[in-house]
Order: structure tokens, then sequence, then C-alpha cells
């Protein structure tokens, strides 16, 4: 194994609003090698979104990076780093899409301008080789007639497009590290085939290392090589896309990919449901936080919090898993749509 | 055979497009455009497709709450669009909708217990202890105890506020439910609830849902029927299953292989389309989908094909239905 690009420990985030603290993000830790793709999937509040903004160095008071938490990007450790620093590194060598195309862009300016300025901010180049650079971008994301829509403005193009505006802005200087949160959520499927395979060609031609955050298993499916699953402002299992979801070992994993349908499911089987709610990020359980939710808790589940346990290839925070696999009661049955003729 | 709940005849709505310094007409925005409707009683029909592809308006059409330019809509064998007033105010207690958006679709001044209220006293459901006992009964079965009365929406969570609106929409006991993206904004663990919900609802109080979404696994979940629309027309329409097993239009095809996929048996390389849906206000000529089909032809651009029955209740416009795409894996899941 080759040393991974980025490497987060104990990442905390937490949020002091007044006297009470919302830890959002609450000791996380993973890698990522170059030329691979980490999932970083979970529902709303979960933390995925804060832990993104964390690696790049976007966490404004009244958030801040707790004691003891590192990020180290290429051997250099980002957290503590001075912020004139940071800007060599955030948008240079690590870049970053949102979700929402449309105001991520500023209205007022050409897409060109918006990628040559991204360009300029990190590359000593003139103004006539930042927009042959912008032209290129948007050629390179297989926007037609890049020579023309470089003076185009945001409004005059479809989401799909805006996106890929995006991907060329975040991409300009050929960062090692793309960080996409939800990139496709707001874009419809066939869209959204279009970047995901854009991203993923990009990834292989350029060589990056990509952090796609997503509440989409299925997206995580489609392109990541591993998979991290957020639950509560922590990672609750990780372990290859192929193994964790064949094999889930966390009971939430498990529940999550059984409540979604799956093309070919009838409504004759009821889906999975996941009852209860997700405890505040102001006040976590002290012991396992899925354990209220979970329809295997047991004592230990309430009292103690697990870590995570080797499985295989995966990694599980579940007092179950502390012997080794578990047996899920939900395994991935073969879908039932068949080859047609 | 029985007779349709609601039928749809060669349903057309059409938006003028404002445009220039007076505001003249600048076009005209097919949003629905020759919609053939059929839904049998205790049925759900699904209506499956991209944005802009019509799929909401046709829900809008369906209830009577837009007109349609021309076309008629038949609710139990009348027109719902010449109806007298209070013949229309029965209507309404017999058709109902539950709305994508639960934060913007429950009035945030009101409390639950209005907001589900406000329909049985418009209908004069008679004494307050009647209205009060329905009420109750009705956030009962969805999941809501009487706790929530007095509260108001945002107090609640995305989930428990679709709840509320399916209460509202259903506490009339109304027989058609037009669903227009139910679940799209629910994380996925609450709109696995929601869609249970809904299931077991139409089979107590024996609904007849029109399902609109844009995810297919959804629609394909809960559907006996899907149509799927593209442009303001429907490319093709057949029974869930049959759909997903033997799609025979290019569009089916690709929308279904462009379908993310967790488990690794099901994933499959996606047929991406090339460029964007073009506009509604200006569809291409002959069959709409051609300008961005990898089978296409001449014939393509020349004619529009019709929507025509290859299998029992299996319809498909596209003149070489079922043809294999170029990408092998589409239909091959397996």
């Amino acid at each position: 194994m080759t040393s991974p690009l980025l490497r987060v420990a104990n990442l905390r985030t937490w949020f002091h609003v007044g006297a009470r603290t919302a830890k959002a993000v609450d000791g996380v830790s993973f890698g990522i090698a170059e030329g691979r793709t980490l999932g970083l999937i979970g529902e709303s509040g979960c933390g995925k979104s804060v832990t993104a903004l964390s690696v790049m160095g976007l966490i404004d008071s009244p958030g801040r990076l707790e004691e003891g938490s590192s990020i180290e990007y290429a051997g250099r450790q980002l957290v503590g780093m001075p912020e004139r620093e940071i800007r060599t590194i955030r948008g240079s060598e690590i870049g970053m899409i949102f979700q929402e195309p449309m105001s991520s862009l500023n209205p007022v300016y050409t897409v060109g301008a918006q990628i040559a300025e991204a360009f300029r901010a990190h590359r000593d180049v003139s103004r006539g080789e930042a927009r042959t650079r912008a032209i290129e971008m948007l050629r390179l994301v297989g926007i037609a007639n890049p020579e023309k829509r470089v003076d185009s403005f945001p409004h005059e193009m479809s989401g799909g497009m805006r996106q890929r505006v995006m991907i060329a802005s975040a991409l300009a200087c050929e960062p090692k590290l793309l960080i996409a949160d939800e990139p496709t959520t707001a874009l419809d499927v066939t869209i959204q085939a279009q970047i995901i395979a854009l991203i993923d060609e990009l990834r292989e031609r350029l060589n990056m290392a990509v952090l796609l955050i997503t509440h989409d298993l299925g997206v995580v499916g489609q392109v990541a090589d591993e998979v991290a699953v957020m639950y509560a402002g922590r990672i609750v299992e990780t372990g290859s896309v192929d193994d964790l979801f064949e094999n889930p070992q966390h009971p939430y994993t498990e529940a999550l990919l059984a409540s979604i349908p799956r093309i070919g499911m009838s409504r004759d089987r009821p889906l999975k449901v996941v009852g209860g709610t997700v405890p505040s990020p102001f006040a976590w359980p002290p012991a396992c936080r899925f354990a209220d939710r979970c329809e295997y808790a047991f004592d230990r589940c309430h009292r103690e919090e697990p870590g995570l346990f080797q499985v295989g290839t995966q990694r599980s925070a579940c007092w179950l898993c502390e012997g080794g696999t578990r047996e899920a009661s939900h395994r991935m049955v073969e879908p039932t749509v068949r080859t047609s003729p | 055979m029985s007779e349709p709940i609601l039928s749809g005849h060669r349903l057309k709505k059409h938006f003028p497009v404002r445009g220039g310094f007076f505001g003249r007409a600048a076009g005209t925005l097919r949003a629905v455009d020759g919609v053939d409707l059929e839904v049998m009683p205790g049925e759900t029909l699904g209506i499956v497709g991209e944005s802009g592809c019509g799929k909401s308006t046709l829900g809008r059409v369906a209830l009577g709450l837009l007109p349609p330019t021309s076309g008629e809509v038949r609710f139990e064998g009348r027109d719902i669009n010449r109806m007298g007033r209070s013949a229309r105010k029965t209507l309404r207690g017999d058709m109902q909708i539950v709305f994508q958006d639960p934060v913007g679709s429950l009035d945030p001044r009101m409390t639950v217990r209005q907001t589900v209220t406000e329909g049985l006293l418009i209908h004069d459901v008679s004494s307050r202890r009647e209205r009060e006992q329905r009420v109750v009964e009705m956030l009962g079965r969805v999941g809501l105890d009487s706790t929530c009365l007095d509260r108001y929406p945002h107090e609640f969570s995305g989930g428990q506020r679709q709840r509320i609106g399916i209460a509202r929409a259903l506490v009339l006991r109304p027989r058609f439910l037009v669903a227009d993206e139910p679940v799209s904004a629910l994380d996925v663990s609450v709109q696995s609830q929601v869609l249970n919900l809904l299931v077991e609802l139409k089979n107590e109080m024996r609904l007849t849902y029109l399902f609109i979404a844009h995810n297919l696994a959804v629609v394909g979940y809960i559907s006996d029927r899907v149509a799927v629309m593209y442009l303001g027309t429907v490319v093709e329409q057949a029974p869930s299953a049959l759909l997903y097993e033997r799609p025979l239009h290019p569009y089916t095809m690709a929308l279904l292989s462009a379908v993310p996929q967790a488990h690794a048996s099901g994933r499959r390389k996606p047929i991406v389309l090339q460029g964007d849906v073009p506009s509604p206000v200006d569809p291409p000529s002959g069959c709409r989908f051609r300008t961005r089909c990898p089978i296409a032809q001449q014939v393509c651009a020349d004619v529009e094909p019709p929507l025509v029955e290859h299998a029992p209740g299996h319809l498909a416009a596209c003149h070489f239905p079922g043809e294999s795409m170029p990408n092998a894996a589409v239909r091959a899941i397996g």
C-alpha cells in the first residue's frame, strides 16, 4: 500500500453555539490514495458535508476543529496551517465542486471569466493565457463550442452544463484531490450519468484522488472504490464498495441498503423502515449512537460506544462485529429483472 | 372490463411564453402535448420522466387544477372541466393531491389541526366533534399522535410533514389521489416509511393513485403500470414488471441503465445520453427523442412515431422498438 494522499485522523468539528456545542463531526478518520475514489455516504445531518468543508479549511466560527484533529495532505498538516498557506493549496491542489451549480457560480460574470479567475489565482499567467486555459477546460468537460460558450453567463446554461463548468473550474489547476459534495443531486438521471462518467474519466486521466460525498448509494456503487458510511458524526462502517454493499456489517448500513426500492422490486414486499430519529448533535448518547433505532441492540449497545472492528476487508463500529463477521439477516438479493432475449 | 375512474383523451396543455418588449407571446411551451390517460379503479399508474417532461402539469390537468388547452378529462365518466360549481366541489373531495415539498405545501401559520380540518370545514362535515374525531383518526393512521394537533409545521421533520400532507389529502376520504414526487425530498430511510405508508393506505382505503416521480425504482416499486414521459408526450407505457424487464423505447432503456445501483449484481455501464433535453418551446420534428437517441435514423426526423401496442398493455412510440442499443450491456442486467 502506498501512503494515502489525504489522511484524516480523529477529525472533530464542533460548533459552539451559545453555551451549547453541536458535535457535527465527532472523531472521523479515513484516507484516500492517488487515483482512488472514496464515497462518503450518509443521510442529512450526519456530518458528511462538514467533513468536506473541514478538509478544505472552510470552517468558520462558531465552528472549530477541535484539539487532536488531523488532516494530512501529501505529508503536510492542514490543521492549524496559516490561511495564507492554505490558500495556495485550496483551489490549486485540492479542488471542490458543490451541489448547487447555480448558486456556486457568480451570475454577473461569464463562465470563462470564472474559470480563468480560478486559474489566475494560483498560476502566474496572463489574461489571454487564462482564457485559453478556460476554453481548454470547457472542452475537456465536454461542452460543445467552447470558444463560444466561454463568453456565456451561467443563466444561459442548463443545470448539467453549469455543473460541467463547476468541474472545469475546479480542475483548471489540475488538483491532485477533488472533493465533490453531492455533485449530481440537483440533476436528472440522464444528466447525472453524464457527470458521474465525466468525473470518473477525469479521475483516471489526471490520476486524481476523489472524495465523493453523497446520500445516493447508487452513485457511490457506480464509481467509488471504497465507501465510508457516516451516522451521527461518525463513520460506522468502511470497506470496499463490493464487499460493503454485498455484505453490510453495520446494522445501519444494512438498513439503508434495504430501505431503497430497487428496480424490479414490487410493493408486495414492504421496504425496510428504520424507526425513530437521529439523536441530536448537541447531545450524542454516550453509547452506540444507532442503538435506539437498531433492531439488534442489546444492553451493551446502550452502555458503551463500540470502536471500529475489523471484519474481513471491512471495518464496522458495532458490538456484534467484535468477534468478526456478523451474519446479516438482510442479503442483497439478486434483482428480479431478468436478461431479455 | 370495468370503466376507468379517470380518463384523458388527447390532453394538451400549452403555456404562452412571454418575451420581448411588450410581453407579446413569443412562443408556446408545450408542457403536455397529446397524452391519453386511463386509470382503472384501485390501480396505481406511475408517471416517470425527467424535469420539464410535463409530468407534474399532467397531474394538475388530471385533477382539474389546470384546464387543458385541448382534450378532456373525465372522472367516472364526467368531464371535470364542464361541471357546475357544486358538482366540482364534490369532486374536490373525491380527488386529492400530495405535493413534493413538505415545507412549502403546508401553511406555516396553521397548526396541524387547522391544516387537516380545513378540508372538512369546506366540505361541511357537520359537527365539530365529528371533525375532531376524523382528524385525530386520520393523523393516527399516518403515524402522528394527538399531541401533534396544536403544533406548527416547522416543529416537524420532513418525513412527519409529508405525513401531515397525506393526512390533509386523505381526511376527506377521496377515491383518487395524485402523488406528485411525494418522497423525493426525503432521506432514504424516511422515504421507505412514506412509501410503505402510501401502499398501506391505498389498500385500506381502496384508493387509486396517479404517482408522479423521477425515480424509476420508486415508481416501479409502487405502480401497477408505468408511463414514461419525454418532452410532453408518453413514449412508453406498460405494466411495471414488463417495462423494467423488456423496455422497448430507447429512452426508457437509457433511463433504466442510468439509474445507479448500489449492489454489484445490478451495476452495469450506463448508456450515457449525449446532450440535454431540448426545449419544450421548440421540440424537435418527428420523434422528440431523436436528437439524443443513439439509434435514430432519417425516418425519426420526418415522422412522429405513434404510440402503438406491441404486446398486451405494452405501448411504445418508436420506429425501432426494442432495437438493441450500441452499448451491449444495456438490457442484460443479470
